[in-house]
Order: C-alpha cells, then structure tokens, then sequence
C-alpha cells in the first residue's frame, strides 16, 4: 500500500499518565483525527481518544460462520452428492464425522479473516512510514494532529503540547 | 490483600525492558551460542540425511511391519505435536485467564509450538512411504474423476487439524512480533537490519486506534486458538480410540491425550527456560523463579491428572470384563515391553511428585532434570500406546515385536536437532520476550508505582 503522508504537528511526552491526560486533553479541544502512539497498549487509552469499539469481531465471526457453512458443504457436497463411496456400510452424509472439518475450518476462517481485517484497518502492510521519533517505539509517547484537523492552528497546539508537559513539539508528516 | 510478587524484577523502566530485550538480537552472538548452534546445525544435517535415506530407499529402513505398521514416526509425531500445546495454553488459554505472568514467557513458548509444530508435520507426511503424492491428503479437485478424500476417517481429520493448528498458531505469534519488529527497526544501526526488520514489522505504527483493533484481535485468536489446541490433541487421539483395537478403543482418549500433552509441553518450556536463563542472563529479570514456579506446578498438576488416566485405564480394562483389553494392559505392564510402561509410569508420575516441596520447585537444577525426565516419558507413554497394543492383539497367531532399527533412533533423535536448529535461531533474531507486553505490567508488585492488584 502507497503511503500517503500528511503533514502536522506532534508532541512528544516521557510519561504514561501525562499522554493520558494530554490524549483527553485534545479530544476535548474538538480534534478528532489525531493520532497517540506508543509502544504499548495504554490502559484507559481508548477511552481518553474517544475510540469506538472495534469492529473486527463482526468480520470474525461472519467468516466463522462460513467457514462452518463451507465445511459442511465441502464434506456433503464430496461425500454424498459428487463421489458417494461406501466406506464400511457408514451412511454418505456422515454428519458427526464431518464435525471435525468443519470445526477445524470455523477456526481456521475466522482466525485468518480477523488478521485480515487488522490489516485492513491499521492500513498495514505499509513501506517504511514516516517515523515522528525513534524512541516511540521504545519509551516515548505522542500526539500527532495532522493539518486538515477541525481547528488547526500550529500556535495554539503548540502551547497546548507545552502547556500538558510536552518535553518536545516539532513539525512533521505521519 | 495479598501482596503480588513482581513480574519484573530489578525496576525497569521502559527503556531498560526494549535494553534488556533487544540485547540478544544486538549484540555478537557468545561462544555458548555458537556452540550450541553447530551441535543443533550437525544433528540437523545428519537428520536429513536420515530422512533422505528413509524417502530414497524406503520406509522399509525403520521397523515398522507387520504387525506393529505404526512405529517411531507417528510416536514422534504424537510427541511433538504435544510438546506444542504449552505454547498455545500460554498464550491463549492464560491470556483469556488473565494471567499476566504469561506475558514473559509466552513468545518463546509460542516460538517453542511453531517450531514443535513444524518437527511434527514431516512425520505424517513421511511416514505414508511416498511423500511426494501427500498432496493427496488435500480435497483438490482432480483429474481423475470426482475422487475425493474420505472424511470419514480420523487420519484426514488429522490432516484438517494439525495443519489449521499450524496456520494459527504461526499467525498467533507472528502478530504478536510486529510491535516488537517495529521496535527493533527503529533501534537499527545499519541499513540491512532496518529494512529486514522494517518488512518483518509491516510498517507497525503503534497508534491508539491501531492498539485497539490489534488488542481485539490478540483476544480474538486467543479465543479461538484455545477450542483449537483441545480439539487437535483430541482429534490426534481419535486416530486411535476411533480404532477397535483393545488399548486403544477408549473414551478417555480425548482428555487424556490432552493432558499430556500440556504436561509434555510445560516441561519443554521449562527445559528451553532453564536453558534461555543460563544463555542470557538479562532475561532472569524477566523470566523469574516465580514464573518457573508456577509451570512447575502445572507440570505436578497435568502430572497426576496423566498418572490418574494411566490408573482409570487399567481399572476399566479390568471393569469391562472384556478379555482382550484385560490382556493388553497385563501386557504393557509385564508383558516383553514392560520396561517402557514403567518408564513412562516412573518419568511422568513419580518425579513430578518432588514438586511439593517448595525447594525443589524452586531449584533450577531440580527442574531441568524432572523436565527432561518428563519428556522422556511423554515420548515413552505413545510408545507404550502405539507399539504394546499393536504388537499383540487378539490374535496369538499375529503376534510380533517391533524391529526398532538404529534409522528409527536417528529419526528420533535428529528430530532434535531440526527443532534446536530454528529454536536457537530464533532466540538470536526475535525478541524472545515481548516487549509490547511486558511494559504495561512492569508496575505489577511495586506497590509505590500504584501498580494493580
């Protein structure tokens, strides 16, 4: 997937509790496309960013379904109808038999549907995408606004970033 | 309240978990390493020149014939397939518990489960004496008119089950490593590193929203890995019970089958612990005696719910007043393979029994030798099942023993050497703790840090 950078404005924070407190901060201030990154998942993050349940259980289990419904088709449509093969008198449509496959093949669905629809929604696999700081990955926390965000005035964020204890605020493209 | 032991030792701040972590991956590999690594590589090699023997001239160079038709390969299977599923229980099953001390553990039983995985999935493939048509264990549609596999029968069930176990579990552990490949890209020094790291990482930008749908999705494959891991020891299982062959036509197959294989896998986790610990140092802060503790209280639990399987099985062979399964529990117990049976009864049910005393459960040494000892007895326990009920039967006539050849030991034992192979290079160029992970439970049992109880 083509990477598309936009440009904005980051901050950068060294603590847990102040990238909390700065995440509600923003929501509060009308932003809505910005961006907190960390290297972990943040307790209390989703809540603090307004983040909507995900909605990746849905695909998983549509797809699980399938694969339940594929599974019983494979077997029946193989077993009874396309090559009907007598196998020790046991009857062609061998119901508990097939419950393994197709139990096998929800699981299996499902699974690789649900990393599918992570894909999907991270937009990943990327190449190489912008890196705000390094150290984000590691022991660093920001907020990045892009530009075409309600209300964007570089001034402002920037005193804003200060203001919730921001150790750095630079320009940059994410 | 009580108080929590932390999950961490040594108050590590972030940067010092990605340090600590990254480290192994970083630096020159020790000699300690390297050694292990050309002694793993070796026997790797000699393993495929086993098995290239073994597909060249032909299955008949192992024992297996008449009347025991199944041997080492598909006891070494079962083994390793077993050995697999702490992994996942770590993974899956504790994660859906809550259990937070899994996170220092679970990428290298994961790791472990992959690699045991892939140990196990040659041996079916090449044990049916032609390997290069085990494509049609697939249901592809064929030129040979509709001609269909039958799944009607446990061995494609087996096929269905294993290599969806394999996907999964592959795909389980893969994303868990992306955080952490992103880490390490950004950690980079040179161009190589960054862009093999950087692809691996799948260009992972750890935003709050990406958090959220990777975090449901970790629950998600958590959730359905853990129906997964019971159903394919179980299916493994009905390979046998689903048979009408006395020892092995049993209901407590299923669980029992599944029990030791958490048992076989705990104590291979325990074994590559004990090992990672002496290798790295800087993983003691992470990998405890507290952690080790706790799988060796798993190992005493699945080892008695292994040794009460064992007991139950004889008292209905003798409950069910039918003469022939009688028979074949004597004969497993006195009869010309006694001696594995009181292997298997000695490793999997006596030695565990140290672990009640809290010293012992705390010892290294104690536990890299009950471990072994463990493994040794899970590998004899599908012996005994496998070759004591094959070789008498109800017959006198079609009695026989199994001509164990030395390419059946070189099977068995080169099947070490593949798995060693990947896992010391894995130890080398993945993160062998996960530091996505790791990091939100740092504060566990720092009560200052206002850590969670």
């Amino acid at each position: 997937m083509a990477a598309k950078y936009t440009k904005g404005i980051a901050g950068i924070w060294l603590e847990e509790h102040q990238i909390l407190k700065a995440t509600r901060k923003v929501r509060e201030s009308g932003f809505t496309k910005f961006e907190a990154i960390s290297a972990y998942p943040i307790h209390g993050m989703e809540e603090a960013a307004g983040i909507k349940r995900s909605w990746i259980p849905y695909v998983a289990f549509t797809m699980g379904l399938a694969g339940l419904a594929g599974g019983l088709g494979l077997t029946y449509w193989t077993s009874a109808v396309n090559w009907a093969v007598n196998v020790g008198g046991k009857p062609f449509f061998s119901l508990p038999a097939f419950v393994p496959i197709m139990f096998e093949l929800t699981i299996l669905l499902s699974a690789l549907s649900s990393v599918g629809a992570l894909f999907y929604a991270c937009g990943i696999p990327r190449m190489d995408p912008p890196v705000i700081d390094p150290d984000l990955s590691c022991h660093k926390f920001a907020i990045f606004i892009p530009h075409n965000d309600n209300g964007y005035d570089e001034a402002k964020i920037e005193s804003m970033f200060k203001e919730l204890g921001a150790t750095e605020v630079k320009k940059t493209e994410y | 309240m009580m108080k929590r032991s932390p999950l961490v030792l040594g108050n590590k701040t972030l940067k010092d978990v990605t340090d600590d972590i990254c480290a192994p991956v970083e630096r020159f590999p020790s000699k300690g390493w390297v050694g292990m690594f050309l002694g793993a590589k070796t026997l790797l090699l000699f393993y495929i020149g086993i098995l290239a023997s073994v597909v060249g001239v032909g299955i008949g160079l192992l024992g297996v014939n008449s009347p025991v038709f199944w041997g080492t390969m598909i006891v070494t299977f079962v083994f390793w397939i077993g050995i697999g599923h702490a992994g996942t229980l770590i993974s899956a099953v504790l994660f859906l518990f809550r259990q937070k001390w899994r996170t220092s553990v679970a990428r290298t039983a994961e790791a472990m489960t992959v690699f045991a995985v892939m140990t196990a999935g040659l041996f079916p493939l090449l044990h049916t004496g032609r390997p290069w048509l085990d494509y049609w264990l697939f249901p592809y549609p064929n030129q040979r008119g509709p001609l269909w596999v039958n799944f009607r029968s446990p061995l494609l069930w087996d096929v269905f089950a294993v290599s969806t176990y394999a996907t999964v579990s592959m795909v389980f552990w893969y994303i868990g490593l992306v955080p952490d490949f992103a880490t390490i890209k950004d950690r980079a020094k040179n161009k190589l590193r960054r862009t093999v790291y950087g692809a691996l990482s799948l260009g992972w930008r750890g935003t709050a929203k990406n958090w959220s749908h990777y975090e449901m999705v970790y629950l998600l494959l958590a959730g359905l890995s853990t129906p997964l891991v019971l159903s394919v020891h179980t299916i493994v299982s009905f390979d046998f019970a689903v048979s009408n062959l006395p020892g092995w036509h049993t209901t407590i197959f299923p669980p029992y089958f599944v029990a030791g294989a958490i048992f076989s896998g705990f104590a291979m986790v325990v074994t590559l612990m004990t090992l990672v610990r002496i290798g790295f140092p800087e993983f003691k802060n992470y990998v405890t005696l507290d952690h080790m503790e706790v799988m060796n209280k798993i190992i005493m639990t699945t080892g008695m719910l292994v040794g009460y399987a064992y007991a139950s099985e004889f008292f209905i062979a003798w409950y069910s007043g039918n003469q022939y399964e009688r028979f074949v529990f004597i004969n497993r117990a006195f009869g010309p393979y006694g001696w594995s049976y009181w292997i298997m009864v000695s490793c999997n049910t006596i030695f565990p029994q140290l672990f009640w005393f809290r010293r012992f459960r705390r010892s290294i040494p104690v536990m890299f030798v009950v471990s072994i000892l463990v493994n040794i007895g899970m590998w004899f326990e599908r012996f005994v099942i496998t070759v004591t009920s094959l070789h008498r039967d109800f017959l006198p006539s079609s009695w026989g023993m199994y001509a164990w050849s030395w390419f059946d030991t070189g099977v068995l034992v080169g099947s070490f050497g593949m798995f060693l192979t990947l896992f010391l290079l894995y130890l080398r160029l993945f993160p062998a703790v996960s530091i996505a992970e790791v990091k939100p439970v740092l504060h566990v049992g720092y009560d200052d840090k206002g850590g969670h109880h």
